[in-house]
């Protein structure tokens, strides 16, 4: 990635910044030991879910979509049971605040951009803006 | 009962599936043998076939005493909730599908000429004609009502007694009664206030209808949820098998998630009126053996205080394999070490990871005068198709409901994919 943006404007960095799909290995990692731990007994390690209980997270509306939403589940939790992708799960997902902000932003980074999704990096600036506004 | 509407699946089952290759074959001499077509292991002498696939989230079933079968289904299908599956011609495959009642569930059950069946928070009944077959589909009695239904150990299980009883699990709306469920390190509510109203088994009426908490006795207490519900005609008394709590390591100072994967138990419980059985304040411990306090109410691993009352279980199974029904083979086709034993339907575990997945088969458990008199042995596996299940979505079947016909063979559901599988004994 460095090699690429060393020949770009400054500009252009924070357009591909935002749409790469090649995202730092350091934040992947981190981002796969927060996931080891909080997320994947209930969503699976290979972001499968559990029929029934717990949803996948595998390009789900939540999962590549609004950033700020997708923040605030992990923040405050979910318990509606909306249906996803035609399935409704009976488990309830615990508020997750306890998390620091950089916790957050590698975790969804990672989720991101795994189990088949491809979408873009969460900073921890977005972390730390939806958590002041969610009390 | 709108045969009509099963137009699709029936054309499903004659044209669209190789249900007819249900060769009953064995492979080999060992224990654990290979029944070609339902791709179940079972031991020697035994042999399954699938009699129905497709038809739903199949949940738990029982068969009249003409062997017509009745499924309960937890998602509707064409718009039913019940099914009535018939072999008319009896070449071992349904061929006659029709469909009742507009509501999902789980529990079903016949008793004293009652069909009893239940939705997550209802039980009803449909009186049955003298070959138990359901006089009319689409008026029930409806006997229970307004039970709690908190969509986690939701499913209303159901057993009769011989007086006139009926029994409910209510299970509890959470995994260990926290102030946030399954919140990281968050405390137990103390009291666990919902014990007054799930959390347990509940005895009502069998013939009385809309009843609600005030008619009905809370027989015992102290059980999360339980599917497995069955009365023991040997012994006269309830037999249980309880899903135990998840997520010991919400506590990581106590538990390490390899430890969570295998130390609380799935329990069987032969229950008395009164008895507690120790959720949420204790679990049992495979490892040591004992019910031990859990970590929401200040447990570390090793205290017990609180858990010397509690009743303990009569088998303990390793951790979240989800013991989804319990049957006592009271028939006379399986050789006579099955008489009276019970056999348990794991439908399979999803919170051991990073361990791989337990469970995802039929176990059975000797009995001897109404108590385990050895170690339990699995009976029927291979449903899952896999060597390995690490994530549940691997698994292609989970057996989940457990029958048996008139003429002594065990029946097993599957929800996954919805197959009846049907097992029977030919000896070697
Ligand atoms: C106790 C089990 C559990 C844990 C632990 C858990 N979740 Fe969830 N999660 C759920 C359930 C259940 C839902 C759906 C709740 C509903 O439908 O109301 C859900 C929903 C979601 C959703 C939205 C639905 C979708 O599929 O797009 C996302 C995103 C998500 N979780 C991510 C995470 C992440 C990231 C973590 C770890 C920080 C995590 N979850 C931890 C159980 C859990």
């Amino acid at each position: 990635m460095k090699r690429i943006f060393f020949l770009i404007p400054v500009a252009s960095i924070v357009l591909i910044g935002m749409t790469t799909q090649q995202i730092d290995k350091k934040v992947m990692d981190r981002g796969k030991k927060v996931y080891s731990q909080y997320c994947s007994p209930c969503h699976q390690a290979d972001g499968s879910g559990v029929p029934g209980l717990n949803p996948p997270l595998e390009k789900t509306t939540h999962v590549l979509g609004n950033k700020s939403s997708l923040i605030k589940i992990i923040l405050k939790g979910l318990n509606t049971h909306e249906e996803i992708n035609g399935e409704t799960y009976n488990n309830v997902m615990a508020p997750h605040n306890h998390l620091t902000d950089q916790q957050i932003s590698d975790v969804l980074t990672y989720v991101r951009n795994s189990f088949g999704n491809k979408a873009s990096l969460i900073t921890v600036a977005e972390v730390k803006s939806v958590r002041a506004k969610t009390k | 009962m709108q045969r009509m509407m099963f137009g699709p699946l029936l054309f499903f089952l004659f044209f669209g599936n190789p249900l007819k290759d249900n060769v009953q074959l064995f492979t080999n001499e060992s224990n654990q043998q290979l029944s070609v077509g339902s791709g179940l292991r079972l031991p020697a002498g035994f042999s399954a076939t699938v009699m129905a696939d497709s038809v739903g989230k199949a949940r738990h079933i029982i068969i009249n005493k003409n062997g017509v079968i009745y499924v309960k289904l937890s998602k509707l299908l064409n718009g039913k909730g019940i099914l009535r599956l018939q072999d008319s011609n009896s070449d071992g495959i349904i061929d006659n599908i029709t469909g009742f009642g507009n509501y999902i569930g789980t529990g079903i059950t016949i008793k004293n000429g009652y069909l009893y069946a239940s939705s997550n928070a209802e039980v009803f009944r449909y009186k049955l004609d003298s070959n138990e077959e359901v006089i009319s589909p689409d008026e029930p009695e409806k006997i229970i009502t307004g039970l709690i239904n908190g969509r986690q150990h939701n499913t209303k299980s159901l057993a009769l007694d011989n007086n006139g009883n009926i029994y409910v699990n209510i299970g509890s709306p959470s995994n260990s009664c926290q102030e946030i469920d399954r919140g990281v390190g968050s405390k137990g509510k103390d009291p666990c206030p919902v014990l007054d109203s799930a959390g347990g088994i509940w005895q009502f009426k069998a013939d009385k209808l809309n009843q609600t908490y005030k008619d009905g006795v809370r027989y015992a207490t102290g059980l999360r949820n339980v599917m497995g519900l069955k009365w023991n005609e040997e012994v006269n008394e309830l037999f249980v098998v309880q899903h135990g709590r998840d997520q010991l390591d919400m506590f990581p100072e106590f538990f390490t998630p390899q430890q969570n994967a295998v130390i609380p138990a799935e329990e069987m419980f032969m229950v008395k009126k009164g008895d507690d059985c120790g959720w949420p304040y204790c679990y049992f411990d495979v490892q040591q053996n004992k019910k031990v306090l859990a970590p929401e109410y200040g447990g570390d691993g090793k205290k017990t205080t609180r858990c010397e009352g509690v009743v303990q279980p009569i088998v303990a199974f390793p951790a979240h394999m989800a013991p989804n029904d319990l049957l006592f083979y009271t028939g006379n086709m399986f050789p006579a070490k099955y008489k009276n034993g019970a056999f348990v339907a794991f439908h399979g575990s999803w919170n051991r990871s990073p361990e791989k997945q337990e469970g995802y088969y039929v176990v059975f458990v000797p009995f001897k005068d109404g108590k385990p008199n050895a170690a339990w042995e699995v009976f029927a596996d291979g449903f899952s198709g896999v060597e390995t299940v690490m994530s549940p979505r691997q698994a292609q079947h989970r057996p989940c409901g457990l029958a048996m016909g008139p003429d002594g063979a065990l029946y097993v559901t599957d929800d996954v994919k919805g197959k009846i599988y049907k097992i029977t004994y030919q000896g070697n």
